[in-house]
């Protein structure tokens, strides 16, 4: 058997019918809903949905399994939906969450509201409080905190 | 082809170290990569979907990126999963850089506790390379800590920040050890390279290159002192000729055309997984079980390192995604303890807190983050207030846990897979449940609101150990203590393969100090490198 056969790797020819992609953005939604308090879209938003359909990738396999197991499960509501996917199969529920979470955290809109400047880390980078070493004015009263060998305990008896 | 002196397979942590040792030698040196040069505009934080590619072209697991530089690992009978990376680098590409030491009692586990086999060499003897490496990778330290012997510091340390502080406090309480991580991480311009900036992303790559790959610090100096590096050329074998001398190697160039190259010296460097593949795959009428398999051990006394995840949420913001992943370290728990129902010990690494994806996929996978309603106001209790503890345990070595090939399962250019059998032993059992019910300790001490713990950690086989174990003895060794196959008279291997033993530390430190000092050995003994 090929690698090939066995593969995770995204075939481009391959996507979700239309009404798994239309399953797949009501989970969205159920999953991380829109919210007034942070004025924030939920992750069923036109333009995160879009980021969704063409970021499956490797997992289009797992995502198409997740989607016909929850239209089998025919829940009720997003505890449901999570609770029967998560106990019926919890590697499908993580990859519907990945795949969910990795668009919507990046989303302009949703960084800006949890804090984060809406860009990459490099090149700007970030900075980080510098460090306290007075801190390690204990641990070095405690002296040498290695093992040693039978012949430096040796070499270290007096005399 | 023409012939070649040296030839190396593998140009990561352990390759690049050996071609740049043996290059003042003017020897032709050869070395042949299956995997690409990454360039720094290519890491994951040079955009916006630098979390998401970590699950994708730059996940740990060569199972899920598939790429076409990368094999295939079966690895169904193992509740620890492969990390690795096929490129100029290696490993060092995905890793995070953290670079401690073994102890000079890892290298006789066997006289202190009864436990494994004593190495044939001593920390005394790797102390000149380790401080060889320390300068050719750049390493941040702050000299003085008690839980080794002394040695220098190359650069200023990282930044703990207000991560490593709260840690600090809570292991001064209880007067345990700690000391800021050495790091190979660059935190001023250092031989090329730019100083750290914080990226916070260390282990998918560093786009700054202030991260100690050896793409950008071992390779350039070897290739400047005309050392010959080829990518995208996958080995499949190693040949052999009647009197039991390697040959040279046959591989797949970038266009998939077989060729071979004729070499004087073939050395192994393709970590603890790749070495005994490639070595078993090479069979022939003389070594019917692999290349320099007499012993039988090739493959076998796989190690890892296990880990215990304890990871806690505080009320107050923390570094969250900035910075380095880890700060600092404890070996308080290094050393056996007979007392505490297990022989040796682990390292306990301080870390920082998570991307807001990463926050959100743990959090619901943990509970802590409802789909729904309130989805929101739990993610921002703790988005940015999370910090984490990872205890690595040593592995003992044991001969069930091993590489085979795989019957089936077979690379893109149809070469057999190594397929690996792996079970976590009593002792190591003992040893996660002990670190985390110790990190609980010291995460509630620093004021931990909430604690979620994980053992063992299913995708961390970062550190794949003694699949080719050095030894004195060929019956019960396949290298002998200067990294000369014994079968084999110019075989060497220089990865993590030949370790005897694991520690309680991440190798790449001592990866790359066995390789210098594997070549040091070949360059005194050129004139009868091939004599019993």
């Amino acid at each position: 058997m090929r690698w090939s056969d066995m593969s995770v790797r995204p075939d481009p020819s391959s996507q979700l019918t239309n009404e798994e992609q239309a399953l797949l953005r009501e989970i969205a939604g159920l999953m991380i809903p829109a919210s007034e308090t942070f004025s924030i879209p939920g992750a069923d938003d036109p333009l995160i949905h879009a980021d969704i359909l063409a970021s499956i990738g490797r997992d289009l396999g797992a995502v198409r399994d997740a989607l016909t197991l929850i239209q089998d499960l025919n829940p009720k509501n997003a505890a449901s939906v999570h609770g029967l996917l998560q106990s019926a199969r919890p590697d499908l529920c993580a990859s519907l969450i990945s795949v969910i979470t990795r668009c919507y955290y990046r989303d302009d809109r949703v960084m800006t509201s949890i804090g984060m400047a809406p860009r990459s880390p490099y090149p700007q980078g970030f900075t980080i409080e510098p460090s306290d070493f007075d801190l390690l004015e204990a641990v070095k009263a405690g002296g040498r905190r290695y093992r040693l060998l039978p012949e430096d305990e040796e070499k270290s008896k007096p005399g | 082809m023409e012939p070649v002196d040296v030839l190396i397979v593998g140009a990561g942590a352990s390759g690049a170290a050996v071609a740049w040792s043996l290059a003042e030698t003017r020897m032709r040196i050869l070395c042949l990569e299956q995997g690409d040069w990454v360039r720094p505009g290519d890491f994951p934080s040079n955009g916006r979907n630098w979390e998401e590619r970590q699950y994708g072209d730059f996940s740990i697991s060569p199972n899920r990126r598939c790429l076409a530089t990368d094999y295939p690992i079966q690895e169904d009978d193992s509740p620890i999963k492969v990390a690795n990376y096929n490129a100029v680098g290696g490993g060092t590409i995905l890793y995070a850089a953290h670079f401690p030491r073994m102890h000079p009692s890892d290298f006789r586990v066997k006289t202190l506790d009864g436990v494994a086999d004593d190495w044939p060499i001593s920390y005394k003897t790797l102390e000149p390379y380790y401080e060889l490496n320390d300068r050719m990778m750049g390493v941040a330290s702050l000299s003085g800590d008690p839980a080794y012997p002394p040695k220098a510091s190359v650069l200023p340390p990282l930044s703990m920040g207000k991560t490593g502080r709260l840690f600090a406090k809570a292991m001064n309480r209880l007067g345990w050890h700690w000391w800021p991580s050495d790091a190979a991480i660059a935190t001023e311009n250092y031989d090329g390279r730019a100083a750290c900036i914080h990226l916070g992303h260390c282990i998918a790559g560093c786009s700054q290159g202030a991260k100690a790959s050896t793409d950008i610090t071992y390779w350039p100096h070897a290739l400047r002192k005309r050392v010959s590096l080829r990518t995208r050329c996958r080995v499949r074998e190693i040949c052999s000729n009647k009197e039991g001398m390697a040959t040279g190697v046959v591989y797949y160039d970038e266009s998939g055309k077989e060729q071979f190259q004729a070499a004087e010296i073939v050395i192994m460097a393709c970590n603890g997984i790749g070495t005994p593949r490639l070595l078993l795959n090479s069979i022939s009428n003389r070594f019917p079980q692999g290349l320099a398999n007499s012993s039988g051990l090739i493959g076998k006394r796989l190690m890892f390192h296990p880990y215990a995840l304890a990871r806690a949420y505080f009320a107050e913001p923390l570094d969250g995604y900035r910075g380095s992943h880890i700060v600092a370290w404890s070996q308080e728990f290094y050393e056996t303890d007979r007392s505490r129902g297990f022989v040796r010990g682990f390292t306990w690494q301080f870390g920082r807190g998570q991307g807001p994806v990463q926050t959100a996929m743990s959090g619901m996978g943990w509970g802590r983050i409802p789909w729904g309603s309130g989805h929101h106001e739990a993610f921002r209790r703790i988005f940015d207030r999370s910090a984490g503890m990872l205890a690595i345990c040593e592995d003992l070595p044991e001969l069930h846990n091993r590489v085979e090939l795989d019957p089936h399962l077979k690379d893109t250019h149809g070469i057999p897979a190594p397929r690996i059998h792996y079970r976590l032993s009593e002792n190591s059992k003992r040893m996660l449940d002990f670190a985390q019910s110790k990190a609980t300790e010291i995460l509630k001490l620093a004021g931990a609101q909430d604690i979620v713990t994980e053992s063992p950690l299913s995708y961390a086989g970062w550190h794949l150990m003694g699949t080719a174990r050095m030894g004195e003895d060929p019956r019960g060794s396949v290298v002998n203590p200067w990294g000369r196959a014994h079968d084999v008279k110019n075989l060497f291997i220089v990865d993590a393969s030949v370790f005897v033993t694991s520690g309680g530390v991440n190798p790449t430190a001592t990866i790359q100090a066995i390789a210098l000092y594997i070549a040091d050995q070949i360059k005194q003994r050129l004139a009868n490198l091939f004599d019993d």
